[in-house]
């Protein structure tokens, strides 16, 4: 336990956003994470999107399941609401939470074991439906709320802080998505928030399911020097595929030179997010070359870091079912319960 | 810009607002940790090792710590340092074997010191232990200097300045009283090994005007004062005015209501925002009912038939900057009475020209600032008699200067053969998230001190106005201290650059980006500088990117978060242990031992084993 809250003294000078909300008023409560968790940065990163895009904070919906990472909800964004699972079972609560009430941006914040190991039947589903969410899996490798066994994203060859190396292939969640016609996909470092916070703020912006695979290494028992999800091996392999640039839609800056190699792709609020292409040709909406592109860089031993892959065509959860506009839990009672009468002429017609 | 030297023994000293602004380096911060804890006595003699006077200059000091006081630029108003230390004196309780005692073999050497004010009493507490003959020659009959004759005992109760020239003192210090020194070559002729002079500046200036020679009642400042303190002077006309607006102008004004006057004046030649006075001597005088009026130069003394009628003043207009004025018309306030403050000089008529003391601009002597030696070798100076008018905690300061000098030229070792201060750091980690201090960040207010009410305050001269605070405010204000002291010390090998400093520090002090210079890296920190007169701090180049890691000390609240939130021990908290030059030797502060801060050698019965061969 931290020896005390994180305390209340702000720098006097900070700027606030169009809410009048200043950073901290993104923050939650003080993390009990081991010091030096790449979670905690992930948070901060997340706190710093939200302000950064001026989200009202009663507007979201913070959901998790069980682990290291499920804790997280409650270091950012007090003012939200927040529903806490059981392990693995995040994405169902989230499509309720999705399901009953569209206009909430709703934040999942997984690990590789809630994910990948227990909940990954249900996050496959999930992808499939493309409810509109902003889903990051804090990817260390290990379960380290049980002591750091190597987890479903431990690559081969990775040891454990005993030294035991993995042998069994790993899940990558972006080659999962692409499989599975996910909409958004991107992967961070949480040691790198001049990247992260971008691509979260992009993932706002998105309409369907934006997944987000955040490298957040393990400081306790997974940052050693065997481990390919630790501080130092993650920089020393991180290729940035794409630069994020995130452009809001309101004063239109850019001009009509568009530089070779430049992608810019269009969210349907206006949003622009633009991706900067850095290996040549690497084209973030061709979900073959991507796919290729990710089975190589993993061979070569690279951890591909930016904005991966986005299509912004694809319908949505509630478009697929032809859900009414209007959230339903906003839909009067007898609107929503017409009757018995009402069922019995369903029934007949 | 370069990684910081932090080696460098003021790096972490300046970060230390309070102690670093305090001409005698007071360690604040620990004393108010020891006044935290109920250790009040430990809190005094920390204290006193320093300030000598903790009883006097918790009531008087001119407070240069508590512009300086980081909490100011955190929430607006600085920690009331000058009051705490009063509540140490206040609740000390006795110090029975506590105090330094003087060595039953004296080491042979003999010093005279001329005035028995601060500065002189300083260096007799600093060689007295040291096995010194110290001889003190007072034209008063009672010790203090200014401390007594200045100061009105509303202000300053004489029990607690008689008790602390008292440890001087009793050491074995010969005061002759009522021998005022007339001549510096008999003084030298009496075969001192060395002579201090601390006679203050205590002649007030007069103002030559028009009326002046005519007579009628008409007072200069600090010899009226005096005359009060030994009870000369018992009463004074209803209607007063007060020339000058110094804090002497306010200890006059207050003194004068309290002996008969009702309507008091102050009169100021320029505007509010350039007073010479202590914001809170003023207050203090105001909420007396003083009035203070500006921008009035006194042209002539209304004098008829020795009567003094009143005061003729030119109404001023200034400039920005109150640099040139116009006159724009006169006026004339009548009184009863007039007291001068309008400044004091030094005086040395005792002073034979032909001695080797060479005095200079304004008759003050040619003073080495760091040695307080005079042009004649064995002649030093200090407080007011050195530099001018300063206050009291630079008297001090000049006192264990010179007495580190005295020893050095009594030894025959030269006077620019001085201690250097020690810097040591202390780790405070007591294990993980512990700290062995409060490093919570409390949010209270300044306390305000509460004053006797204004019926009882006029009652008499010796009913002291402040009431010290009481023991609930005094713990909220304790909380209020930053623990300065306790520095966030780096190691760059260890950063991982994880970012958990970064993200957890509430006002944002830390930033972690690629080399630049100032400029540059000011543009990049996490948040924007307020004060660009506070340094950063650089670090050499983390292992892992080669970035720097960038710290803006100035608001930085020392919750030791960065430390806690640290997973590799990067960030230490460590306490800034600075060990000052002194006479015999260095003093260092052991929060540990009996004598809070103490060192036992240093004020042991016994001489030092250095001393004892002298």
């Amino acid at each position: 336990m931290p020896s005390i809250a994180k305390p209340p003294i702000r720098h006097p000078a900070l700027p606030v956003n169009e809410l009048g909300l200043a950073e901290r008023d993104y923050e939650g409560a003080m993390s009990t994470l081991c010091a030096g968790c790449g979670h905690d940065a992930v948070t901060a990163a997340i706190v710093r999107a939200l302000w950064e895009v001026a989200v009202p904070p009663h507007m979201v919906v913070k959901l998790s399941g069980i682990g290291c990472s499920a804790k997280t909800t409650a270091y950012f964004l007090r003012g939200a609401h927040g529903f806490n699972g059981v392990h693995g079972r995040m994405a169902p609560l989230a499509t309720g939470v999705g399901a009953a009430n569209s206009d909430l941006l709703l934040i999942g914040i997984s690990g590789d074991g809630d994910s990948l190991s227990i909940g990954i039947g249900h996050l496959v589903h999930l992808i499939r439906r493309n409810l509109r969410m902003i889903y990051v899996i804090e990817n260390n490798g290990v379960y380290g709320l049980t002591k750091g066994q190597l987890s479903a994203s431990a690559d081969v060859g990775s040891t454990s802080s005993k030294g035991t190396p993995g042998v069994i292939q790993p899940v990558d969640p972006m080659l999962l998505g692409l499989s599975l016609g996910a909409t958004f996909l991107a992967r961070g470092f949480s040691g790198d928030k001049a990247q992260l916070v971008p691509i979260l703020k992009a993932a706002t912006a998105h309409r369907g399911l934006a997944l987000i695979d955040v490298i957040s290494p393990c400081v306790s028992f997974n940052d050693h020097e065997g481990s390919t999800k630790s501080y130092r091996f993650t920089r020393e392999h991180d290729v940035q595929v794409t630069t994020t640039d995130f452009v809001e839609p309101r004063p239109e800056l850019l001009t009509a030179i568009g530089p070779v190699g430049i992608t810019d792709l269009t969210l349907h609020d206006g949003t622009r997010v633009r991706a900067r292409a850095l290996p040549e040709g690497y084209d973030p909406g061709d979900r073959d070359a991507v796919g290729a592109y990710l089975r190589e860089a993993h061979d070569r031993g690279e951890v591909a870091t930016g904005i991966l892959y986005v299509d912004p065509s694809r319908p949505t959860l509630h478009e697929l079912l032809r859900v009414v506009p209007r959230p339903l839990a906003g839909l009067p009672y007898a609107d929503l319960c017409p009757g018995a009468a009402e069922l019995e002429r369903f029934g007949e017609s | 810009m370069p990684p910081t030297d932090t080696t460098n023994p003021d790096w972490y000293h300046r970060v230390v607002d309070c102690q670093w602004a305090c001409p005698a380096h007071t360690d604040v911060p620990q004393y108010i940790r020891l006044i935290g804890q109920g250790r009040y006595a430990d809190a005094y003699l920390l204290n006193r090792e320093t300030n000598v006077f903790p009883g006097v200059l918790g009531r008087t000091c001119d407070r240069p710590c508590e512009p300086a006081c980081r909490r100011s630029r955190v929430d607006g108003t600085a920690v009331a340092i000058c009051r705490l230390k009063r509540v140490a004196a206040d609740l000390r309780g006795e110090l029975a074997g506590r105090l330094p005692r003087a060595p039953e073999r004296r080491n042979g050497k003999r010093v005279a010191c001329v005035g028995a004010g601060p500065a002189s009493l300083s260096v007799a507490s600093d060689l007295l232990p040291l096995g010194y003959e110290v001889v003190i020659h007072e034209r008063h009959p009672l010790p203090g200097g200014l401390m007594r004759t200045s100061i009105p005992a509303f202000r300053l109760p004489e029990a607690v300045l008689d008790e602390e020239i008292r440890f001087i003192l009793d050491m074995g210090a010969e005061v002759r009283y009522g021998s005022p020194v007339a001549s510096l070559r008999r003084l030298l002729a009496e075969g001192y090994d060395a002579v201090f002079i601390g006679s203050g500046a205590p002649r007030g200036k007069d103002l030559d005007l028009p009326g002046r020679a005519e007579g009628g009642r008409i007072h200069i400042g600090l010899d009226w004062l005096q005359s009060v303190a030994f009870g000369h002077v018992t009463g004074i006309g209803e209607r007063v005015l007060v020339i000058g607006v110094g804090n002497t102008a306010m200890d006059c004004c207050r003194t004068a209501r309290r002996l008969g006057g009702t309507d008091v004046k102050v009169v100021a030649r320029r505007p509010r925002a350039f007073f010479k006075a202590s914001d809170w001597e003023l207050e203090d005088a105001e909420e007396e009912g003083i009035d203070i009026l500006t921008e009035l130069a006194p042209r002539r003394f209304v004098v008829e038939g020795g009567r003094l009628l009143g005061v003729e003043f030119d109404r001023l207009a200034w400039d920005e900057g109150a640099r040139a004025s116009t006159v724009m018309g006169s006026e004339l306030l009548p009184c009863d009475d007039v007291i001068l403050a309008v400044g004091q000089e030094a005086a040395f008529p005792w002073i034979e020209r032909d001695l080797g003391v060479e005095l200079g601009r304004w008759d003050l002597p040619v003073v080495d600032r760091t040695t307080l030696q005079s042009t004649l070798p064995g002649v030093f100076f200090g407080g007011d008699a050195a530099f001018g008018p300063l206050n009291i905690i630079w008297a001090v300061e000049h006192g264990h200067q010179a007495a580190i000098s005295i020893d050095n030229h009594c030894r025959g070792v030269g006077v620019d053969e001085r201690p250097a201060p020690r810097v040591g750091l202390r780790s405070m980690d007591m294990g993980l998230a512990q700290w062995s201090y409060h490093n919570e960040y409390n949010p209270s207010k300044r306390q305000r001190m509460e004053h006797v009410a204004m019926v009882r305050r006029f009652a008499a001269l010796s009913v002291e106005v402040e009431l010290g605070f009481a023991p609930e405010q005094s713990a909220r204000e304790v909380g209020r201290c930053l623990n300065c002291d306790i520095q966030t010390v780096l190691v760059p090998e260890l950063c991982i650059e994880c970012d958990a400093c970064i993200d957890v520090c509430p006002v944002r002090c830390l930033t972690i980006t690629a080399g630049a210079d100032e400029p540059e890296l000011r543009g990049r920190l996490s948040a924007p500088t307020l004060h660009p007169d506070e340094p950063l701090f650089v670090s050499t180049p983390l292992p892992q990117t080669g970035r720097v890691m960038v710290k803006d000390e100035d608001l930085c609240v020392h919750c030791g978060l960065c430390a806690e939130r640290c997973p590799t021990a990067a960030w230490r908290m460590e306490r800034l242990e600075l060990s000052l030059p002194r006479a015999g030797g260095v003093w260092s502060p052991d929060p540990g031992s009996a004598g809070a801060g103490t060192d036992p050698a240093a004020h042991a019965a016994a001489p030092l084993p250095g001393v004892a061969q002298r």
